[in-house]
């Protein structure tokens, strides 16, 4: 532009040396206009119209002719006329003119408004110099002044017209940018038009305008262009300036003139609400209460949060604020991680369904009651979880009731696990307890990959605290990663140990339902471990002999194959003396599975059980027999002897007495 | 078995007792003639109480997979109660053995026998031609084809009980011993003996007491001259009557060499046997019960 200007200056300054005759030079004009006491009419009123040349001389404009400006007066012969209209910065900044006329100070001046500035308010007449030059009435230092003329409290404007904030020079000057500039001297940091911009200022209610939130975050990027890294979790990209409406603009926790630090004062205080929210009987038109109690604010963990923050469509322009507020608070302006995951999981999929049992941030968190987790008294301090998840979750809760999968009795069992134990009975918060499987906020069934209980997750989620058993496992057998090539379905955490019921491993129950565990695919082996004495005092109901884990290991089972194993030719003996001291390389040459069912891998077993059974069915057989043909005999044998008895006793006597006299 | 008195003299002098206080011909009828020795009695006694004990404790292991058991194993205290029981009841049996056998060395000493004669003489216990004779005369009886043959002392079949005790605590005792000991064992022998040991002993028991509660049961008691029991073993007396017919041939023996009244003698109180039908009640019930879990185990629930 002052290119163009010198370019059109000089093109006039040729034109009118080529053709003096003509033209009116400034030294025309200065004949009368330097003479200091030389007064003029405007609009009736007598001012002084002298111009200083030495001022012109050093303006930006020193090389443009007077009539350039003051157009009017072109070609008209001196004396010219009374009431000579404003100069004209039209002709050259034609498009700062624009600006001008669309933003609220050309609007108002073309209503004619006494009150509006004009360029010559703000830039001065035959004054005006390079903005960069300090002594420009419009460089940065001098900025909040020259608007502070008109919006300083008190000043017509602030008083007679419509402007919602107060004492802006006042705050402007405590905030951050204005001591950085005031008292720093720093001359990048931002006065009033870096955000309103200079000439085309709108209201902040106007999409266009450069501070209405649509705009805001690129308004105040412009200087903070590094802003979104330190600000990643609320900003995230450009996620700002996307959805406007989710995330909060800058000025809602950088209230505008007042940018101190992040201490959220806000433009609705806490104490205007309660004005109205503080009384206990305040109800809404549908009967809800509307009372808050300021006690129990205050120790929430919002106690620093404002009102107007969560409820963030309050608007301070109307007379109730809060006349503006006709949705429920929306938790991810700040929580925005939470949000995200909130929205992705179940719940939050029931929620956008409209769902009514979908439980909202409220339900689980409450509202202005909000308490830290690590607060005891918070429902979602850990030992508060599961009974906070078994509002819904309980057998018969709503959750129970829809739910269709195989796990039952949630809570109750989960009480009665290890877990639930540590938590409940022995106070232990580090315990697991649901959100800590389940994730607090992003909570999904076991068949979503992204679940934190899906096949694939789950010892990562076990291995959050079981870190240790998680290396192990890693390197098992069981693990993924053991065999790439291998196809079957391999056991995971709550495989083996249950998802709500998991016991102590050293638990009876546990001991005895390993096999069966285990056995689930290991069918064969089971089996054949039931055959030995280990397998056949456990189906009695005693955990006081080897189980599987005992001897294969638990998290860490090898092929027998792999010196590491608890089961290899290298480990074997140590495993045996575990519980059999003493024990030699030949104890250990015990079949542990071994079975008289199979000829070729335990031809002895095999031979030994049908040698014994050859024994035992010909014993029979021969036994059998010779008592089947004798029972026959026996029952005549009975019947004789009874018949003998019955026919004559006497003949026994007599036979006796025989017998005796005999023997006399 | 080989068969002694104790107090021969005690019964003599009982028998010529008896002639002079009272009638002759009741005193002789009432008069019971002795087949047992109290020792031969109260090692049986204790060979049904270990034995018993054994079979409980041992299947409940056997047929762990029976809800039986799971309910015995629990009544009997546990694995490991049930356990300590088995091992005192086969050390019991071991010691019944043992007394046994020094008995009969007694016994050649009071007799002044060697061993040829105890052994091959006419109340061995060691099969001879007799048994030989009674079991063709038996299988001729039973197919109706001749009489019953004169049984003597011990039958063929009780002989065949008396071994099947040696070769039962031999193959049982010393597998029970492997799986006792296992860890000691092992520094001589393989890691598989201890495999073929459970085989052993486990189809050994089943053969036992398969054999005792229903061959020995039937030989000796549920047989119908006998139903429902013979309690000869608890007493040692059967009648004269019984006697002559069970075993004519002991019978005419006794009678010919004029020994019969040596082993005559006064019958116990109604009282007394009262007691033992009482347990040999319970002995009997006990075992076939026994019998009754086995085939259930074995064909019913077996896997």
């Amino acid at each position: 532009m002052r290119y163009r200007n010198l370019v059109i200056s000089i093109l006039f300054v040729a034109f009118y040396s080529l053709q003096p005759a003509l033209g009116q030079s400034n030294d025309d004009c200065l004949m009368c206009h330097s003479d200091k006491t030389l007064t003029g009419q405007i609009n009736g009123r007598t001012v002084n119209v002298f111009v200083d040349q030495q001022v012109l001389k050093s303006s930006v404009h020193k090389d443009v002719d007077c009539v350039s400006c003051h157009a009017d007066l072109e070609g008209t012969d001196f004396p010219h006329k009374e009431n000579v209209a404003k100069a004209q910065c039209v002709p050259c900044h034609d498009d700062v003119q624009t600006l001008y006329s669309e933003g609220i100070h050309g609007k108002a001046e073309e209503k004619g408004d006494p009150l509006a500035p004009i360029c010559q308010t703000c830039h001065g007449s035959h004054n005006i110099i390079k903005v960069s030059n300090l002594k420009s009435a419009v460089a940065p230092i001098k900025i909040p002044f020259l608007c502070g003329s008109c919006h300083k409290e008190g000043a017509p404007v602030q008083v007679q017209r419509k402007i919602p904030e107060d004492h802006i020079l006042e705050n402007y000057s405590e905030s951050l940018h204005g001591v950085g500039l005031l008292q720093k001297g720093l001359i990048v940091a931002a006065t009033c038009v870096s955000c309103h911009s200079p000439h085309k200022i709108l209201p902040h209610t106007d999409p266009q305008s450069t501070i209405s939130r649509k705009n805001i975050a690129g308004t105040c990027t412009k200087c903070h262009s590094e802003i979104e890294t330190v600000h990643r979790k609320i900003i995230k990209g450009k996620l700002w300036e996307q959805t406007p409406h989710i995330l909060p603009a800058c000025n809602d926790c950088h209230p505008p003139h007042k940018i101190q630090q992040p201490i959220y004062e806000s433009n609705v205080a806490n104490q205007d609400c309660l004005n109205c929210h503080g009384r206990p009987n305040l109800k809404s038109k549908d009967g809800r209460s509307m009372f808050v109690d300021a006690i129990i604010l205050q120790n929430s963990a919002h106690s620093k949060i404002a009102c107007s923050q969560c409820h963030n469509t309050v608007n301070p322009a109307h007379v109730r604020p809060c006349e503006g507020i006709n949705s429920k608070v929306d938790c991810s302006i700040c929580h925005a991680t939470e949000g995200d995951q909130y929205r992705e999981s179940t719940h939050g999929q029931l929620f956008a369904k409209n769902d009514p049992n979908a439980p909202t941030c409220e339900e689980c968190h409450g509202s202005h009651n909000v308490l830290l987790t690590k607060n005891p008294l918070s429902p979602t301090f850990h030992t508060n979880i599961p009974n906070l998840c078994g509002k819904c979750h309980r057998k018969g809760e709503p959750a129970a009731v829809r739910y269709v999968g195989k796990e039952h009795d949630i809570i109750e069992n989960y009480t009665e696990s290890i877990h639930g134990k540590g938590l409940l009975k022995s106070g232990l918060t580090v315990t697991a307890t649901c959100t800590d499987c389940h994730t607090a906020h992003h909570e999904l069934p076991h068949t979503d990959p992204n679940s934190s209980i899906n096949r694939n997750n789950i010892a990562s989620t076990c291995g959050a605290c079981h870190y240790g058993i998680k290396e192990q496992f890693a390197k098992s057998v069981h693990s993924v990663t053991f065999d790439k090539n291998n196809k079957k379905q391999l056991p995971v955490c709550n495989d083996c140990h249950s998802a709500h019921e998991i016991s102590r491993t050293d638990a009876s129950g546990f001991r005895l339902s390993i096999m069966n565990t285990c056995g689930r695919c290991h069918e064969k082996i089971a089996e054949t471990y039931f055959d030995t004495f280990h397998g056949q005092v456990s189906k009695l109901g005693y955990s006081k002999t080897a189980k599987c884990f005992d001897c294969h290991g638990a998290h860490d089972i090898l092929p027998v194959d792999n010196p590491e194993s608890h089961v290899s030719h290298e480990n074997i003996v140590q495993t045996c003396q575990k519980c059999h001291e003493g024990a030699t390389r030949k104890f250990a040459g015990y079949f542990t599975h071994a079975t008289h069912h199979d000829p070729v891998k335990y031809p002895i077993l095999y031979w030994t059980f049908r040698g014994m059974t050859g024994l035992l069915v010909i014993t029979f057989l021969f036994a059998g027999m010779h008592t089947l043909l004798w029972l026959p005999r026996s029952l005549q044998w009975r019947k004789q002897l009874k018949e003998r008895q019955n026919s004559n006793t006497d003949i026994t006597e007599a036979d006796d007495n025989e017998k005796d006299d005999e023997k006399s | 078995m080989l068969y002694e008195m104790d107090n021969n003299k005690q019964k003599i002098d009982e028998s010529v007792k008896g002639k002079n206080s009272g009638s002759n011909s009741r005193r002789t009828e009432i008069r019971q003639f002795q087949r047992f020795t109290r020792l031969n009695r109260v090692l049986h006694f204790f060979m049904i109480l270990s034995f018993l004990s054994l079979a409980f404790t041992g299947l409940t292991l056997k047929f762990a997979y029976t809800g039986w058991a799971v309910i015995l194993s629990h009544l009997l205290g546990g694995f490991e109660s049930a356990r300590y029981i088995h091992r005192f009841s086969a050390v019991v049996m071991i010691s019944v053995f043992i007394i046994h056998l020094i008995s009969l060395v007694k016994m050649k000493r009071k007799e002044n026998k060697t061993w040829f004669q105890l052994l091959f003489g006419p109340d061995s216990m060691l099969f001879n031609k007799k048994d030989w004779q009674d079991f063709t005369g038996s299988v001729k009886w039973f197919l109706g084809m001749g009489e019953r043959p004169p049984y003597g002392r011990w039958t063929y079949w009780e002989k065949f009980d008396y071994f099947a005790v040696f070769w039962g605590i031999f193959v049982i005792g010393s597998t029970g011993l492997t799986l006792w000991i296992p860890e000691t064992l092992t520094h001589i022998f393989p890691g598989w003996i201890i495999n073929v040991a459970t085989i052993i002993h486990s189809d050994e028991a089943l053969l036992a007491t398969g054999f005792i509660f229903t061959v020995h049961f039937f030989n000796t008691h549920l047989r119908p001259e006998k139903f429902p029991m013979d309690i000869v073993i608890f007493s040692g007396r059967v009648s004269l009557e019984e006697f002559k017919v069970d075993r004519p041939d002991e019978y005419r023996q006794l009678v010919e060499s004029g020994e019969l009244e040596k082993y005559l003698v006064e019958p116990y109180q109604p009282i007394v046997i009262k007691a033992i039908k009482i347990f040999g009640w319970i002995a009997l019930s006990l075992g076939l019960s026994i019998i009754i879990w086995i085939i259930y185990a074995m064909i019913f629930a077996y896997r």
